[in-house]
């Protein structure tokens, strides 16, 4: 709440440096603005920043250290056989006097009490010089700021240079997330990676990552061989292109060679509704619908068909995909130039000639692109194969059996109360980093070839 | 064909393609307006006139490259060797495979040169064999002029021959079928001066063995390349004559002031 106050009291007086700025930038030229290098709203922003920005900078750096200097102070504070406590006890201590402190908790401890009134004086009186602190340098950059103006300052240049950098910093946070996410898959992988061989993650062929609590229980050893698991993801994907890519690139074909424009501005939308069902439907509609389908199906042909096959699981997947196939596809062909298809009639051939030997083979390095980018999505998919694809790790190249798939394996390693020390959950980030990596090479290729191939027509 | 004497200048025993009275309209565009017109054998026939005048349109409407579009209909009496273009027995396929088209822009395949030129003829099965095949290709490229500068690299991509190479390539193409009436849209605009000398001289040989009509808005190439013109303006066949006599001596007034640059 004071923090809130603040943060309007030092906006207000940038707003007010901005008028000022403004009004001097004006006043310096006698009220032509034509003699001014730069327009006066320029240098009203000009003053603003100088007026703003210092400050909340400060403000924001004020916060980000004041926690860890005030726990510091406290601590120091406290007696001295508690100071030689072991770091986890101390970090508890500290959470009970920021308890007391705030919440109006009873101490346990004399110490602590006096610690927690140590605590409020010392938030306190930081939060006063950090308003001091910031309106000073609200204020002495507003007065030096409208101070420099004059006709010639280069206001414009200045402001716009801060905007780049603004800029610059906005879509840095989005790279550093990213890079943040990758660097914690890979640590905890590596944490991993100390319980289990990495060779026995990758080349192993039996997947049963329940460790015990007790040495006692049945299947206390883990066993961490990922095979299976990349196997029955590989068989999925599989299954899901098989139905996706020729009912994808069929549609796209006649979307774009055949179908008259009319029916292109209904249908080609209505395919895309695909794209915009919840996964979890599908998901039900996989497990509900499709899977007990598959199973009755494969009774009535003498088949055994497992309840939770990948057949069905694939399938829904595929259907899920078709519109990312068809869409891309059909961005490619309608790129491929008129005049290729001019030069094909008008040597006599017919429409589906033209198809399939120019327009087609034209578009091929998209196509080629939009599949796999369509095949990452197929791998990363989670929610379809975590409702209709099984548990159990088998390793197989039947689509009438269960398998599972990394996604799901993820998922199941983390549901629910899990330590976060052993190698069981750790596993997840494992499978999240192999997940990631191959994910990121399909789309950098799909990327690589699509844009190659953009760069040809335009 | 009792339209024909109406028209003194043109003589019919002559004419390859004529044409009796054809409109074309776009929607609600009457893009060519009652076009009387004969395309003689083994000549070069320019059609010229301003932007929007109907020429494409009437070039585009001899090998039916107008079903294509939308909204486009034609009418009237467009023959080829007597035999009406237009007619429900006529099979479009085999109607392009006798009028061959070479565009604007050069437009070769995303594939070698040799398949490039071998694409008309495998569509239409000219060739028994590969031997005849190569055979077809190779005739194709010489007589299109292209064969020395190509022949040590046919599987290469025919995009990655300069863009007045790709003209005679798609001029190659277009050979390849073995038609008897080539048409030409503007087929230099989009090349440097040399390349443009170079396809104007393979028309001039091509006339030997093609009809061709070639749309131009360059009055010097009509006259230089062709032995008839044919001047359109706003949809209508304003003056056609032989190309000597259009351009020295022009009947119309409207021809005369096209020619001697007043509009257009």
């Amino acid at each position: 709440m004071q923090l809130l106050i603040l943060t309007v009291v030092l906006l207000t007086l940038a707003t007010l440096g901005y008028r000022l700025g403004r009004g001097r930038a004006l006043a310096s030229t006698g009220g032509n603005p034509r003699l001014l290098h730069s327009l006066p709203s320029y240098h009203g922003y000009y003053v603003a920043m100088w007026c703003g920005l210092p400050a909340l900078l400060l403000v924001a750096a004020w916060l980000a250290l004041e926690p860890s200097v005030v726990r510091m102070l406290v601590m120091s504070g406290l007696p001295a056989d508690v100071q030689t406590l072991p770091e986890e006890r101390l970090a508890l201590l500290f959470n009970e006097v920021r308890l007391v402190a705030s919440f109006g908790k009873a101490p346990s401890t004399p110490a602590v009490g006096v610690a927690a009134e140590q605590y409020l004086s010392l938030r306190q009186l930081s939060f006063a010089a950090m308003a001091v602190v910031s309106l000073v340098a609200a204020v002495l950059g507003l007065t030096a700021a409208q101070r420099w103006i004059q006709a010639d300052l280069r206001a414009r240049n200045r402001v716009e240079k801060v905007v780049s950098v603004f800029l610059v910093g906005c879509s840095t946070v989005a790279i550093f997330t990213t890079v943040g996410i990758v660097l914690s898959l890979l640590f905890e992988s590596i944490r991993f990676f100390n319980a289990v061989p990495i060779t026995e993650f990758l080349f192993g062929l039996h997947w049963s990552p329940q460790i015990a609590m007790r040495s006692d229980q049945v299947g206390s050893s883990g066993a961490f061989g990922a095979v299976p698991l990349f196997a029955g993801t590989l068989l999925i994907s599989f299954i899901a292109m098989m139905v996706a890519v020729p009912l994808g690139l069929l549609s796209a074909i006649y979307m774009a060679e055949y179908a008259n424009p009319k029916f292109r501005a209904i249908v080609k939308p209505l395919l895309e509704v695909l794209a915009g069902i919840p996964t979890v439907v599908y998901g039900f509609f996989a497990a509900l619908t499709v899977a007990p389908f598959f199973r009755d199906l494969g009774i009535s042909l003498g088949l055994s068909v497992a309840s939770e096959s990948a057949l069905a699981a694939g399938v829904v997947m595929g259907i899920m995909i078709i519109p990312f196939v068809s869409s891309l596809s059909d961005d490619v062909i309608t790129a491929v130039p008129q005049s290729l298809r001019e030069g094909s009639f008008g040597l006599g051939a017919t429409r589906s000639e033209t198809i399939r030997q120019v327009i087609v083979p034209a578009a091929l390095p998209g196509i080629v692109g939009g599949v796999l980018l369509a095949v990452s999505r197929a791998i990363g998919e989670t929610m379809i194969v975590v409702m209709a694809a099984g548990l159990a790790a088998n390793l197989t190249a039947n689509p009438l059996e269960a398998v599972t798939t990394v996604t799901t394996q993820i998922v199941t390693l983390l549901v629910g109360d899990q330590e976060f020390d052993s190698p069981k959950t750790l596993a997840a980030f494992a499978l999240g980093l192999v997940l990631f990596c191959v994910t990121l090479v399909l789309n950098v290729v799909a990327l690589h070839i699509v844009n190659k191939y953009r760069e040809k027509y335009d | 064909m009792s339209l024909a004497l109406s028209l003194p200048e043109t003589d019919s025993r002559l004419a390859k393609v004529t044409a009796r009275d054809v409109n074309v309209h776009y929607a609600e565009k009457h893009a060519l307006k009652h076009v009387d017109l004969d395309i003689r054998s083994n000549e070069v026939t320019a059609l010229i006139g301003p932007s929007g005048c109907g020429k494409s349109t009437f070039l585009r409407c001899v090998n039916r490259m107008n079903d294509m579009i939308e909204n486009c209909r034609v009418t009237g009496l467009l023959t080829l060797d007597g035999d009406d273009v237009y007619d429900r027995k006529i099979d479009v396929v085999q109607l392009r495979a006798r009028v061959g088209m070479v565009f604007q822009k050069p437009n070769p395949f995303p594939k070698s040169i040799y398949d490039n030129v071998a694409y008309g003829p495998r569509i239409h099965g000219m060739a028994r064999d590969q031997g005849e095949l190569d055979e077809i290709v190779m005739t194709s490229l010489e007589r299109a002029g292209l064969l020395a500068e190509v022949k040590d690299r046919l599987l290469e991509a025919g995009t990655g021959l300069s863009g007045g190479q790709q003209q005679r390539l798609c001029i190659a193409r277009a050979i390849a079928v073995a038609p008897e009436v080539i048409l030409m849209d503007e087929p230099c605009s989009a090349l440097d001066p040399i390349a443009t000398a170079k396809v104007e001289e393979l028309i001039d040989e091509l006339r030997e063995n093609f009809t061709i009509v070639i749309v131009t808005h360059s009055m010097q190439q009509a006259a230089r390349v062709s032995q008839r013109t044919a001047f359109f303006h706003l949809g209508e066949l304003v003056e056609v004559g032989d190309t000597e006599q259009i351009f020295t001596n022009p009947q119309h007034p409207l021809t005369q002031g096209y020619i001697t640059g007043r509009f257009g």
